[in-house]
Protein backbone atom coordinates (compact mmCIF):
# COMPACT_ATOMS: atom_id res chain seq x y z
CA UNK A 1 0.00 0.00 0.00
CA UNK A 2 1.42 3.67 -0.80
CA UNK A 3 1.79 6.41 1.32
CA UNK A 4 0.59 8.73 -0.98
CA UNK A 5 -3.50 9.14 -1.03
CA UNK A 6 -4.72 7.08 -3.84
CA UNK A 7 -7.24 8.94 -5.72
CA UNK A 8 -10.60 7.38 -4.59
CA UNK A 9 -11.97 4.22 -6.25
CA UNK A 10 -15.88 5.30 -6.67
CA UNK A 11 -18.06 2.16 -7.43
CA UNK A 12 -21.74 3.16 -6.56
CA UNK A 13 -21.02 4.95 -3.35
CA UNK A 14 -25.07 5.53 -2.89
CA UNK A 15 -25.51 3.68 0.10
CA UNK A 16 -21.30 3.77 1.59
CA UNK A 17 -21.18 5.50 5.16
CA UNK A 18 -19.92 9.02 4.98
CA UNK A 19 -16.32 9.43 5.78
CA UNK A 20 -17.47 11.76 9.01
CA UNK A 21 -19.49 9.12 9.74
CA UNK A 22 -17.19 6.59 9.77
CA UNK A 23 -14.30 8.33 11.73
CA UNK A 24 -17.22 8.85 14.04
CA UNK A 25 -17.61 5.08 14.68
CA UNK A 26 -13.97 4.52 15.08
CA UNK A 27 -13.26 7.06 17.36
CA UNK A 28 -15.92 5.85 19.13
CA UNK A 29 -14.08 2.05 18.98
CA UNK A 30 -11.15 3.59 20.12
CA UNK A 31 -12.57 5.02 23.33
CA UNK A 32 -14.38 1.36 23.92
CA UNK A 33 -11.39 -0.20 23.82
CA UNK A 34 -9.01 2.45 25.78
CA UNK A 35 -12.27 2.21 28.68
CA UNK A 36 -11.79 -1.92 28.00
CA UNK A 37 -15.66 -1.93 27.34
CA UNK A 38 -15.18 -4.99 25.23
CA UNK A 39 -19.10 -6.18 25.91
CA UNK A 40 -20.19 -2.90 23.88
CA UNK A 41 -17.06 -3.52 21.42
CA UNK A 42 -18.05 -7.18 20.21
CA UNK A 43 -21.52 -6.39 18.85
CA UNK A 44 -19.18 -3.40 16.89
CA UNK A 45 -18.56 -6.45 14.59
CA UNK A 46 -20.59 -7.87 11.25
CA UNK A 47 -20.61 -11.83 11.36
CA UNK A 48 -17.79 -12.19 9.39
CA UNK A 49 -15.89 -9.22 10.18
CA UNK A 50 -12.04 -10.57 10.74
CA UNK A 51 -9.66 -8.63 13.30
CA UNK A 52 -5.93 -9.11 12.44
CA UNK A 53 -2.82 -7.88 13.42
CA UNK A 54 0.09 -9.43 11.70
CA UNK A 55 3.49 -10.12 12.30
CA UNK A 56 4.92 -8.58 8.19
CA UNK A 57 4.07 -5.52 6.43
CA UNK A 58 2.57 -5.25 2.80
CA UNK A 59 0.96 -8.10 2.53
CA UNK A 60 -2.17 -9.81 1.51
CA UNK A 61 -3.10 -13.37 2.16
CA UNK A 62 -3.08 -13.30 6.15
CA UNK A 63 -4.49 -16.58 6.13
CA UNK A 64 -1.07 -18.09 5.08
CA UNK A 65 0.91 -16.22 7.19
CA UNK A 66 1.47 -16.15 11.10
CA UNK A 67 -0.20 -13.41 12.60
CA UNK A 68 -0.42 -12.05 15.87
CA UNK A 69 -4.07 -12.44 15.92
CA UNK A 70 -6.58 -13.42 13.56
CA UNK A 71 -9.93 -13.66 14.74
CA UNK A 72 -13.20 -14.52 13.46
CA UNK A 73 -16.21 -13.64 15.62
CA UNK A 74 -15.65 -17.39 17.89
CA UNK A 75 -12.01 -16.02 18.57
CA UNK A 76 -13.46 -12.59 19.16
CA UNK A 77 -15.57 -13.99 21.84
CA UNK A 78 -13.74 -15.91 23.56
CA UNK A 79 -10.32 -13.48 23.52
CA UNK A 80 -13.01 -10.71 25.67
CA UNK A 81 -14.15 -13.37 27.82
CA UNK A 82 -10.48 -14.30 28.71
CA UNK A 83 -9.77 -10.42 29.17
CA UNK A 84 -12.53 -9.92 31.43
CA UNK A 85 -12.25 -12.96 33.57
CA UNK A 86 -9.71 -11.90 35.97
CA UNK A 87 -7.93 -14.89 35.36
CA UNK A 88 -5.46 -13.88 32.94
CA UNK A 89 -2.48 -12.90 34.42
CA UNK A 90 -1.48 -10.33 31.94
CA UNK A 91 -4.94 -8.39 31.62
CA UNK A 92 -6.02 -8.44 35.52
CA UNK A 93 -4.98 -5.89 35.83
CA UNK A 94 -3.88 -5.04 32.25
CA UNK A 95 -1.74 -2.11 31.35
CA UNK A 96 -3.46 1.44 31.00
CA UNK A 97 -3.62 2.53 27.15
CA UNK A 98 -4.54 5.83 26.09
CA UNK A 99 -4.73 5.44 21.98
CA UNK A 100 -5.91 8.45 19.27
CA UNK A 101 -6.40 7.77 15.52
CA UNK A 102 -6.11 10.35 13.22
CA UNK A 103 -4.27 10.69 9.08
CA UNK A 104 -7.52 9.49 8.20
CA UNK A 105 -7.31 8.59 4.07
CA UNK A 106 -10.48 6.64 2.22
CA UNK A 107 -9.82 3.93 0.09
CA UNK A 108 -12.62 2.29 -1.31
CA UNK A 109 -15.87 3.36 -1.15
CA UNK A 110 -18.50 0.79 -2.36
CA UNK A 111 -21.69 -0.15 -2.24
CA UNK A 112 -22.70 0.15 1.32
CA UNK A 113 -18.94 0.02 2.60
CA UNK A 114 -16.30 2.52 2.90
CA UNK A 115 -12.36 1.89 3.51
CA UNK A 116 -10.49 3.61 5.45
CA UNK A 117 -7.05 4.24 6.45
CA UNK A 118 -5.40 5.63 9.38
CA UNK A 119 -2.72 5.82 11.96
CA UNK A 120 -2.90 4.92 15.73
CA UNK A 121 -0.55 6.19 17.95
CA UNK A 122 -1.12 4.49 21.75
CA UNK A 123 0.80 4.57 25.09
CA UNK A 124 1.06 2.29 27.11
CA UNK A 125 1.24 2.45 31.01
CA UNK A 126 2.05 -0.26 33.42
CA UNK A 127 4.42 -1.27 36.45
CA UNK A 128 6.20 2.54 36.18
CA UNK A 129 6.84 2.39 32.30
CA UNK A 130 5.34 4.06 29.46
CA UNK A 131 5.59 2.22 26.40
CA UNK A 132 4.27 3.98 22.89
CA UNK A 133 3.40 2.02 20.16
CA UNK A 134 2.66 2.99 16.56
CA UNK A 135 0.57 1.42 14.09
CA UNK A 136 -0.84 2.03 10.84
CA UNK A 137 -4.75 0.68 10.49
CA UNK A 138 -7.38 -0.61 8.18
CA UNK A 139 -10.82 -0.12 8.84
CA UNK A 140 -13.60 -1.79 6.62
CA UNK A 141 -16.87 -0.35 7.77
CA UNK A 142 -20.43 -1.15 6.15
CA UNK A 143 -23.66 -0.02 6.61
CA UNK A 144 -26.49 -1.92 7.95
CA UNK A 145 -29.95 -1.96 9.08
CA UNK A 146 -28.55 -2.06 12.34
CA UNK A 147 -25.99 0.62 11.72
CA UNK A 148 -22.77 0.56 10.73
CA UNK A 149 -20.95 -2.05 11.69
CA UNK A 150 -16.73 -2.50 11.74
CA UNK A 151 -16.21 -5.91 9.02
CA UNK A 152 -12.63 -5.70 8.33
CA UNK A 153 -9.86 -4.36 10.70
CA UNK A 154 -6.09 -4.79 10.24
CA UNK A 155 -3.66 -3.16 12.92
CA UNK A 156 -0.37 -3.19 11.26
CA UNK A 157 1.82 -2.22 14.03
CA UNK A 158 5.24 -0.15 12.80
CA UNK A 159 7.22 -2.70 14.21
CA UNK A 160 4.88 -5.65 13.30
CA UNK A 161 7.97 -7.85 12.18
CA UNK A 162 10.10 -7.26 15.11
CA UNK A 163 10.03 -7.41 19.02
CA UNK A 164 6.84 -6.85 21.14
CA UNK A 165 6.15 -6.91 24.55
CA UNK A 166 3.58 -9.06 26.07
CA UNK A 167 0.36 -7.53 25.39
CA UNK A 168 -3.22 -7.41 27.31
CA UNK A 169 -5.14 -5.56 25.84
CA UNK A 170 -6.62 -5.17 22.74
CA UNK A 171 -4.87 -3.24 19.64
CA UNK B 1 32.22 -11.74 41.67
CA UNK B 2 35.34 -13.98 41.32
CA UNK B 3 35.33 -17.71 39.20
CA UNK B 4 35.28 -19.74 42.29
CA UNK B 5 32.20 -18.54 43.65
CA UNK B 6 29.61 -19.34 41.27
CA UNK B 7 29.70 -23.09 43.03
CA UNK B 8 28.32 -21.39 45.75
CA UNK B 9 25.15 -20.29 43.90
CA UNK B 10 23.94 -23.47 42.95
CA UNK B 11 22.96 -26.15 44.93
CA UNK B 12 21.01 -29.62 44.21
CA UNK B 13 17.22 -28.16 44.75
CA UNK B 14 17.85 -24.33 44.70
CA UNK B 15 19.94 -21.30 43.05
CA UNK B 16 20.64 -17.96 45.17
CA UNK B 17 18.52 -15.23 44.16
CA UNK B 18 21.74 -13.04 42.16
CA UNK B 19 21.53 -15.66 39.41
CA UNK B 20 18.40 -13.46 38.41
CA UNK B 21 20.30 -10.36 38.89
CA UNK B 22 23.76 -9.89 39.68
CA UNK B 23 25.33 -8.16 35.95
CA UNK B 24 29.05 -9.65 36.62
CA UNK B 25 27.12 -13.13 36.57
CA UNK B 26 25.63 -12.27 33.41
CA UNK B 27 29.08 -11.11 31.63
CA UNK B 28 30.27 -14.07 32.88
CA UNK B 29 27.56 -16.33 31.54
CA UNK B 30 28.18 -14.70 28.01
CA UNK B 31 31.45 -15.86 28.28
CA UNK B 32 31.72 -19.02 29.89
CA UNK B 33 28.51 -20.87 28.18
CA UNK B 34 27.07 -18.65 25.42
CA UNK B 35 30.36 -18.90 23.61
CA UNK B 36 31.22 -22.57 24.94
CA UNK B 37 28.84 -24.34 23.71
CA UNK B 38 26.39 -25.27 21.12
CA UNK B 39 24.01 -22.92 20.23
CA UNK B 40 21.03 -23.00 18.28
CA UNK B 41 20.64 -20.93 14.98
CA UNK B 42 18.20 -21.96 12.61
CA UNK B 43 16.42 -24.58 10.86
CA UNK B 44 17.18 -26.23 7.88
CA UNK B 45 14.00 -24.76 6.28
CA UNK B 46 15.40 -21.12 6.95
CA UNK B 47 18.16 -21.90 4.42
CA UNK B 48 16.31 -24.52 2.10
CA UNK B 49 18.77 -23.75 -0.90
CA UNK B 50 21.81 -22.49 -2.52
CA UNK B 51 22.55 -19.21 -1.73
CA UNK B 52 19.83 -18.52 1.04
CA UNK B 53 20.64 -16.59 4.64
CA UNK B 54 19.23 -15.88 8.01
CA UNK B 55 20.50 -13.69 10.67
CA UNK B 56 20.74 -14.90 13.29
CA UNK B 57 22.78 -15.09 17.14
CA UNK B 58 24.96 -17.07 19.08
CA UNK B 59 24.59 -15.86 22.68
CA UNK B 60 25.15 -11.64 21.97
CA UNK B 61 26.90 -11.64 18.39
CA UNK B 62 25.09 -11.52 15.36
CA UNK B 63 25.49 -14.07 13.20
CA UNK B 64 24.35 -14.48 9.09
CA UNK B 65 23.56 -18.52 8.68
CA UNK B 66 23.75 -19.17 5.36
CA UNK B 67 24.23 -22.40 2.75
CA UNK B 68 26.32 -22.42 0.19
CA UNK B 69 25.51 -23.54 -3.89
CA UNK B 70 27.05 -26.82 -2.60
CA UNK B 71 24.75 -27.11 0.14
CA UNK B 72 26.88 -26.76 3.17
CA UNK B 73 25.86 -24.61 6.24
CA UNK B 74 28.08 -21.57 7.71
CA UNK B 75 27.67 -19.51 10.62
CA UNK B 76 29.41 -15.75 10.06
CA UNK B 77 29.78 -13.06 12.19
CA UNK B 78 27.81 -10.06 11.11
CA UNK B 79 30.94 -8.24 10.81
CA UNK B 80 32.87 -6.57 8.26
CA UNK B 81 36.61 -7.07 8.51
CA UNK B 82 37.33 -3.73 7.36
CA UNK B 83 35.61 -1.39 9.91
CA UNK B 84 33.59 -3.55 11.61
CA UNK B 85 30.20 -2.90 9.72
CA UNK B 86 27.43 -5.66 9.45
CA UNK B 87 27.49 -6.80 6.11
CA UNK B 88 23.42 -8.44 6.55
CA UNK B 89 20.48 -6.62 7.71
CA UNK B 90 17.83 -8.52 6.56
CA UNK B 91 16.09 -11.30 8.48
CA UNK B 92 16.34 -13.87 5.56
CA UNK B 93 16.68 -14.19 2.41
CA UNK B 94 18.82 -15.25 -0.92
CA UNK B 95 22.14 -13.95 -2.07
CA UNK B 96 25.16 -15.12 -3.63
CA UNK B 97 27.74 -12.93 -2.20
CA UNK B 98 27.40 -10.38 1.10
CA UNK B 99 28.66 -7.00 -0.37
CA UNK B 100 29.05 -4.24 2.69
CA UNK B 101 27.41 -1.25 1.91
CA UNK B 102 30.39 0.95 3.80
CA UNK B 103 33.40 0.48 1.21
CA UNK B 104 32.50 -2.17 -0.80
CA UNK B 105 34.05 -5.14 0.47
CA UNK B 106 32.49 -8.34 -0.75
CA UNK B 107 32.21 -11.78 0.70
CA UNK B 108 31.26 -14.99 -0.56
CA UNK B 109 28.24 -16.48 1.22
CA UNK B 110 30.94 -18.95 2.98
CA UNK B 111 32.58 -16.29 4.30
CA UNK B 112 35.80 -15.71 1.96
CA UNK B 113 36.60 -12.31 1.08
CA UNK B 114 36.17 -12.17 -2.56
CA UNK B 115 37.35 -8.30 -3.80
CA UNK B 116 38.20 -5.07 -2.10
CA UNK B 117 37.78 -1.96 -4.37
CA UNK B 118 40.73 -0.36 -4.93
CA UNK B 119 43.11 -3.08 -3.20
CA UNK B 120 46.20 -1.27 -4.59
CA UNK B 121 45.98 1.46 -1.89
CA UNK B 122 47.14 -2.00 0.48
CA UNK B 123 50.08 -1.99 -1.63
CA UNK B 124 51.55 -5.66 -0.86
CA UNK B 125 50.22 -5.57 2.70
CA UNK B 126 46.36 -7.41 2.53
CA UNK B 127 46.26 -10.93 1.93
CA UNK B 128 42.51 -11.11 1.33
CA UNK B 129 42.90 -15.03 2.95
CA UNK B 130 43.42 -13.13 6.06
CA UNK B 131 40.05 -10.89 6.05
CA UNK B 132 37.32 -13.58 5.17
CA UNK B 133 34.12 -12.92 7.66
CA UNK B 134 34.78 -15.22 11.14
CA UNK B 135 33.45 -18.64 10.62
CA UNK B 136 32.04 -20.52 13.59
CA UNK B 137 32.09 -24.28 14.12
CA UNK B 138 28.30 -25.14 12.73
CA UNK B 139 26.92 -28.98 12.98
CA UNK B 140 23.23 -29.90 11.94
CA UNK B 141 21.09 -32.51 13.43
CA UNK B 142 17.74 -33.58 11.76
CA UNK B 143 16.87 -30.06 10.46
CA UNK B 144 18.49 -28.29 14.17
CA UNK B 145 21.63 -26.14 13.21
CA UNK B 146 23.93 -25.49 15.59
CA UNK B 147 26.68 -22.90 16.13
CA UNK B 148 29.92 -22.34 18.52
CA UNK B 149 32.57 -20.42 19.07
CA UNK B 150 34.91 -23.48 20.19
CA UNK B 151 36.57 -25.97 17.95
CA UNK B 152 37.49 -28.40 20.43
CA UNK B 153 34.22 -29.12 22.45
CA UNK B 154 32.73 -32.32 21.27
CA UNK B 155 30.70 -32.76 18.23
CA UNK B 156 27.16 -31.73 18.09
CA UNK B 157 25.47 -35.69 17.77
CA UNK B 158 27.28 -36.51 21.36
CA UNK B 159 26.41 -33.01 23.39
CA UNK B 160 22.41 -33.58 21.97
CA UNK B 161 23.15 -37.44 23.45
CA UNK B 162 19.49 -38.96 25.00
CA UNK B 163 17.82 -35.69 23.28
CA UNK B 164 18.95 -37.28 20.08
CA UNK B 165 15.42 -39.59 20.69
CA UNK B 166 12.96 -36.89 21.18
CA UNK B 167 14.33 -34.61 18.28
CA UNK B 168 13.41 -37.67 16.00
CA UNK B 169 10.06 -37.93 17.75
CA UNK B 170 9.23 -34.00 17.85
CA UNK B 171 9.79 -34.08 14.06
CA UNK B 172 7.31 -36.67 13.29
CA UNK B 173 4.96 -33.86 13.24
CA UNK B 174 5.63 -33.07 9.46
CA UNK B 175 3.28 -35.62 9.06
CA UNK B 176 5.41 -37.65 6.53
CA UNK B 177 6.69 -34.44 4.92
CA UNK B 178 9.38 -32.95 6.16
CA UNK B 179 9.26 -29.81 8.90
CA UNK B 180 9.46 -26.27 8.00
CA UNK B 181 9.01 -23.58 9.64
CA UNK B 182 6.17 -20.83 8.70
CA UNK B 183 6.89 -17.56 10.88
CA UNK B 184 7.94 -16.19 14.42
CA UNK B 185 6.44 -14.09 16.71
CA UNK B 186 9.17 -12.18 18.65
CA UNK B 187 8.47 -10.58 22.20
CA UNK B 188 11.06 -9.76 25.22
CA UNK B 189 10.21 -9.47 28.89
CA UNK B 190 12.22 -7.49 31.57
CA UNK B 191 13.54 -10.48 33.10
CA UNK B 192 16.64 -12.85 33.01
CA UNK B 193 17.34 -15.86 30.48
CA UNK B 194 17.14 -18.62 32.84
CA UNK B 195 13.69 -17.57 34.09
CA UNK B 196 12.62 -18.62 30.90
CA UNK B 197 14.88 -21.66 30.42
CA UNK B 198 13.15 -22.77 33.82
CA UNK B 199 9.59 -22.16 32.30
CA UNK B 200 9.63 -25.02 28.89
CA UNK B 201 9.51 -27.68 31.55
CA UNK B 202 7.36 -26.22 34.16
CA UNK B 203 3.90 -28.18 33.84
CA UNK B 204 3.30 -26.98 37.64
CA UNK B 205 2.44 -23.34 36.71
CA UNK B 206 0.14 -24.57 33.43
CA UNK B 207 -3.22 -25.02 34.90
CA UNK B 208 -3.10 -22.01 36.93
CA UNK B 209 -1.53 -19.46 34.60
CA UNK B 210 -2.95 -20.86 31.53
CA UNK B 211 -6.44 -21.14 33.21
CA UNK B 212 -8.22 -18.58 30.44
CA UNK B 213 -6.65 -20.63 27.26
CA UNK B 214 -7.68 -24.06 29.29
CA UNK B 215 -10.97 -21.60 29.40
CA UNK B 216 -11.24 -21.15 25.30
CA UNK B 217 -10.97 -24.83 24.15
CA UNK B 218 -13.76 -27.33 23.47
CA UNK B 219 -14.13 -30.23 26.47
CA UNK B 220 -12.12 -32.44 24.55
CA UNK B 221 -9.04 -30.75 23.78
CA UNK B 222 -9.12 -29.36 27.39
CA UNK B 223 -8.76 -32.41 29.07
CA UNK B 224 -5.94 -33.15 27.06
CA UNK B 225 -4.44 -30.09 27.74
CA UNK B 226 -4.87 -30.94 31.50
CA UNK B 227 -1.03 -31.47 31.29
CA UNK B 228 -1.01 -32.64 35.12
CA UNK B 229 -3.65 -35.34 34.83
CA UNK B 230 -2.46 -37.42 32.11
CA UNK B 231 0.33 -39.33 33.85
CA UNK B 232 3.36 -38.02 32.07
CA UNK B 233 6.63 -37.01 33.64
CA UNK B 234 10.36 -34.92 33.44
CA UNK B 235 13.15 -36.55 32.38
CA UNK B 236 16.96 -35.22 32.83
CA UNK B 237 18.40 -35.74 29.69
CA UNK B 238 21.64 -34.76 30.44
CA UNK B 239 24.47 -31.95 29.45
CA UNK B 240 21.01 -29.78 30.91
CA UNK B 241 19.01 -30.79 28.29
CA UNK B 242 15.12 -32.30 30.09
CA UNK B 243 12.04 -33.29 28.51
CA UNK B 244 8.53 -32.87 30.18
CA UNK B 245 6.44 -34.77 28.74
CA UNK B 246 2.83 -34.05 29.52
CA UNK B 247 0.41 -35.77 27.01
CA UNK B 248 1.92 -39.41 26.57
CA UNK B 249 -0.28 -40.59 23.98
CA UNK B 250 1.10 -38.00 22.00
CA UNK B 251 4.83 -38.88 22.53
CA UNK B 252 4.65 -40.90 18.58
CA UNK B 253 2.60 -39.35 16.56
CA UNK B 254 2.79 -42.33 13.94
CA UNK B 255 0.62 -44.33 17.04
CA UNK B 256 -3.07 -44.81 17.37
CA UNK B 257 -3.64 -43.82 13.60
CA UNK B 258 -6.88 -45.65 14.09
CA UNK B 259 -8.06 -43.56 17.11
CA UNK B 260 -11.31 -41.41 16.62
CA UNK B 261 -10.47 -37.86 15.00
CA UNK B 262 -10.57 -35.30 17.99
CA UNK B 263 -13.51 -32.86 17.42
CA UNK B 264 -11.44 -29.65 17.06
CA UNK B 265 -9.84 -31.38 14.08
CA UNK B 266 -12.77 -33.08 12.76
CA UNK B 267 -13.16 -30.12 10.12
CA UNK B 268 -9.64 -30.23 8.63
CA UNK B 269 -9.68 -34.24 8.33
CA UNK B 270 -13.04 -33.47 6.27
CA UNK B 271 -11.68 -30.87 4.29
CA UNK B 272 -8.69 -33.15 3.55
CA UNK B 273 -10.49 -36.19 2.56
CA UNK B 274 -12.62 -33.86 0.09
CA UNK B 275 -9.33 -33.20 -1.82
CA UNK B 276 -8.56 -36.92 -2.53
CA UNK B 277 -6.51 -37.26 0.91
CA UNK B 278 -6.31 -41.55 1.29
CA UNK B 279 -7.91 -41.76 4.86
CA UNK B 280 -4.77 -43.43 6.65
CA UNK B 281 -2.85 -40.18 5.29
CA UNK B 282 -5.98 -37.84 6.67
CA UNK B 283 -5.29 -39.46 10.04
CA UNK B 284 -1.36 -39.18 9.93
CA UNK B 285 -1.37 -35.50 9.09
CA UNK B 286 -4.27 -34.78 11.61
CA UNK B 287 -2.65 -36.44 14.49
CA UNK B 288 0.51 -34.54 13.56
CA UNK B 289 -1.51 -31.08 13.38
CA UNK B 290 -1.30 -30.73 17.38
CA UNK B 291 2.01 -31.49 17.79
CA UNK B 292 3.42 -33.71 19.69
CA UNK B 293 2.85 -34.08 23.56
CA UNK B 294 6.27 -32.96 25.24
CA UNK B 295 8.60 -30.32 25.67
CA UNK B 296 12.60 -30.89 24.96
CA UNK B 297 14.81 -28.37 26.59
CA UNK B 298 17.67 -28.13 25.19
CA UNK B 299 20.71 -26.03 27.12
CA UNK B 300 21.32 -23.34 26.71
CA UNK B 301 18.89 -21.65 24.55
CA UNK B 302 16.38 -23.62 22.14
CA UNK B 303 13.62 -25.92 23.28
CA UNK B 304 11.13 -27.88 21.01
CA UNK B 305 8.03 -27.28 22.14
CA UNK B 306 4.74 -29.34 21.34
CA UNK B 307 3.99 -27.59 17.94
CA UNK B 308 7.06 -25.18 17.76
CA UNK B 309 10.77 -23.94 18.89
CA UNK B 310 10.97 -21.95 21.23
CA UNK B 311 14.20 -19.63 21.17
CA UNK B 312 15.92 -17.22 23.56
CA UNK B 313 18.22 -14.72 23.48
CA UNK B 314 19.69 -12.74 26.31
CA UNK B 315 19.80 -9.09 25.75
CA UNK B 316 20.93 -8.32 29.54
CA UNK B 317 20.58 -9.51 32.77
CA UNK B 318 16.76 -8.28 33.15
CA UNK B 319 16.06 -8.43 29.66
CA UNK B 320 15.25 -11.61 26.75
CA UNK B 321 14.06 -12.24 23.44
CA UNK B 322 11.89 -15.11 22.76
CA UNK B 323 10.75 -16.37 19.72
CA UNK B 324 8.58 -18.98 18.93
CA UNK B 325 9.03 -20.11 15.65
CA UNK B 326 6.12 -21.75 13.59
CA UNK B 327 6.60 -24.84 12.10
CA UNK B 328 4.53 -26.29 9.55
CA UNK B 329 4.70 -29.27 6.49
CA UNK B 330 6.65 -28.82 4.16
CA UNK B 331 5.12 -29.64 1.31
CA UNK B 332 1.89 -30.82 3.18
CA UNK B 333 -1.66 -29.69 2.58
CA UNK B 334 -2.05 -26.12 2.80
CA UNK B 335 -5.21 -26.34 5.24
CA UNK B 336 -2.97 -28.27 7.75
CA UNK B 337 -0.90 -25.42 7.86
CA UNK B 338 -3.48 -23.11 8.13
CA UNK B 339 -4.66 -24.84 10.87
CA UNK B 340 -0.92 -24.63 12.47
CA UNK B 341 -0.73 -21.01 12.33
CA UNK B 342 -3.94 -20.46 14.11
CA UNK B 343 -3.34 -23.04 16.48
CA UNK B 344 0.21 -21.35 16.67
CA UNK B 345 -1.62 -17.76 16.94
CA UNK B 346 -4.21 -19.07 19.45
CA UNK B 347 -1.77 -19.38 22.27
CA UNK B 348 1.95 -17.92 21.37
CA UNK B 349 2.78 -14.59 20.74
CA UNK B 350 2.68 -11.12 22.59
CA UNK B 351 -1.36 -11.29 22.38
CA UNK B 352 -1.59 -15.46 22.26
CA UNK B 353 -3.97 -16.65 25.10
CA UNK B 354 -1.28 -18.15 26.95
CA UNK B 355 2.17 -16.11 25.90
CA UNK B 356 1.42 -12.75 27.73
CA UNK B 357 0.74 -14.70 30.47
CA UNK B 358 3.51 -16.60 30.84
CA UNK B 359 5.39 -13.09 30.18
CA UNK B 360 3.80 -11.57 33.03
CA UNK B 361 4.79 -14.26 35.46
CA UNK B 362 8.50 -13.97 34.30
CA UNK B 363 8.38 -10.08 34.57
CA UNK B 364 6.86 -11.21 38.11
CA UNK B 365 9.71 -12.65 39.10
CA UNK B 366 12.43 -10.60 37.92
CA UNK B 367 10.85 -8.08 40.09
CA UNK B 368 10.21 -9.94 43.11
CA UNK B 369 13.99 -11.39 42.70
CA UNK B 370 14.47 -7.23 43.96
CA UNK B 371 13.65 -8.28 47.70
CA UNK B 372 16.25 -10.60 49.38
CA UNK B 373 19.26 -11.42 47.27
CA UNK B 374 20.29 -13.98 50.23
CA UNK B 375 16.97 -16.31 49.42
CA UNK B 376 17.13 -19.03 47.63
CA UNK B 377 15.36 -19.99 44.49
CA UNK B 378 13.51 -23.22 45.43
CA UNK B 379 13.82 -25.98 42.45
CA UNK B 380 13.36 -28.91 44.62
CA UNK B 381 9.72 -30.39 43.70
CA UNK B 382 10.13 -33.97 42.88
CA UNK B 383 7.74 -36.50 42.83
CA UNK B 384 8.64 -40.17 42.01
CA UNK B 385 8.08 -41.18 37.90
CA UNK B 386 5.25 -43.17 37.39
CA UNK B 387 6.47 -46.61 37.38
CA UNK B 388 8.90 -47.21 33.83
CA UNK B 389 8.44 -44.87 31.54
CA UNK B 390 11.62 -42.71 32.11
CA UNK B 391 15.18 -44.72 30.76
CA UNK B 392 16.82 -46.50 32.69
CA UNK B 393 19.34 -44.84 34.93
CA UNK B 394 18.12 -41.21 34.02
CA UNK B 395 16.66 -39.04 37.24
CA UNK B 396 12.86 -38.86 36.59
CA UNK B 397 9.95 -37.46 38.38
CA UNK B 398 6.15 -36.70 37.56
CA UNK B 399 5.22 -34.00 35.53
CA UNK B 400 5.04 -31.16 37.91
CA UNK B 401 8.46 -32.07 39.42
CA UNK B 402 11.32 -29.69 38.98
CA UNK B 403 13.84 -31.83 37.69
CA UNK B 404 14.33 -30.25 34.46
CA UNK B 405 15.09 -26.91 36.12
CA UNK B 406 17.60 -28.87 38.37
CA UNK B 407 19.10 -30.33 35.28
CA UNK B 408 19.91 -27.38 33.47
CA UNK B 409 21.13 -25.81 36.76
CA UNK B 410 23.98 -28.04 37.44
CA UNK B 411 24.68 -28.08 33.46
CA UNK B 412 25.17 -24.12 34.42
CA UNK B 413 27.27 -24.96 37.35
CA UNK B 414 29.69 -27.53 35.47
CA UNK B 415 30.03 -24.70 32.89
CA UNK B 416 30.47 -21.67 35.34
CA UNK B 417 33.18 -23.31 37.21
CA UNK B 418 35.11 -25.22 34.42
S1 LIG C 1 33.43 -1.40 6.96
FE1 LIG C 1 32.99 -2.86 5.46
S2 LIG C 1 34.05 -2.17 3.73
FE2 LIG C 1 34.57 -0.74 5.24
FE1 LIG D 1 3.32 -21.26 30.27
Amino acid sequence: MSTIAEPLNRSDAAAAPSLQDAIQFVWAEADMLDRLDYKAWLPLWTEDGRYIVPTERDISDYDDRLNILNDDAEMRQARVKRLLSGFSMSSAPPARTVRTVSRFVPVVVEDGAITLRAAMIMVEYKYERMRTMAADVVYRIVSTADGLKLDRKIVTLVNCDDYQHGIGYLL
Amino acid sequence: MSSTDFATLVRDDRVLTPMYTDEAIFEEEMDRIFKNTWVWVAHASDVPTGNTFKTSWVGREPVIVTRDKQGKIHTLLNRCRHRAASVCEKRKGKASVFVCPYHGWSYDVDGKLRKVPHISGYGEGLDTDDYGLVSLRTEEYNGMIFATFKDDIQPLVEFLGSAKKWIDLFMKQGGGYGVKTLGEHRFRFPGNWKIQLENTTDAYHFPIVHKTFLDSLDPEAENVFQVLAHGGWVEDLGNGHSVMVMIPDLIDLEDNLDAPIPQRFEELAKELAAEGMPDDQVRRVVRAVGGSGFNLNLFPNVACSMAFFRVLRPIEVDETEIMHVAIGMDGGPDAANRMRLRLHEHFQGPMGFGTPDDAEGWERVQRGARAGQDLWVMVNRGVDAPEGVAAPGHNAGDVSAETGMRAAYQMWKRMMTA
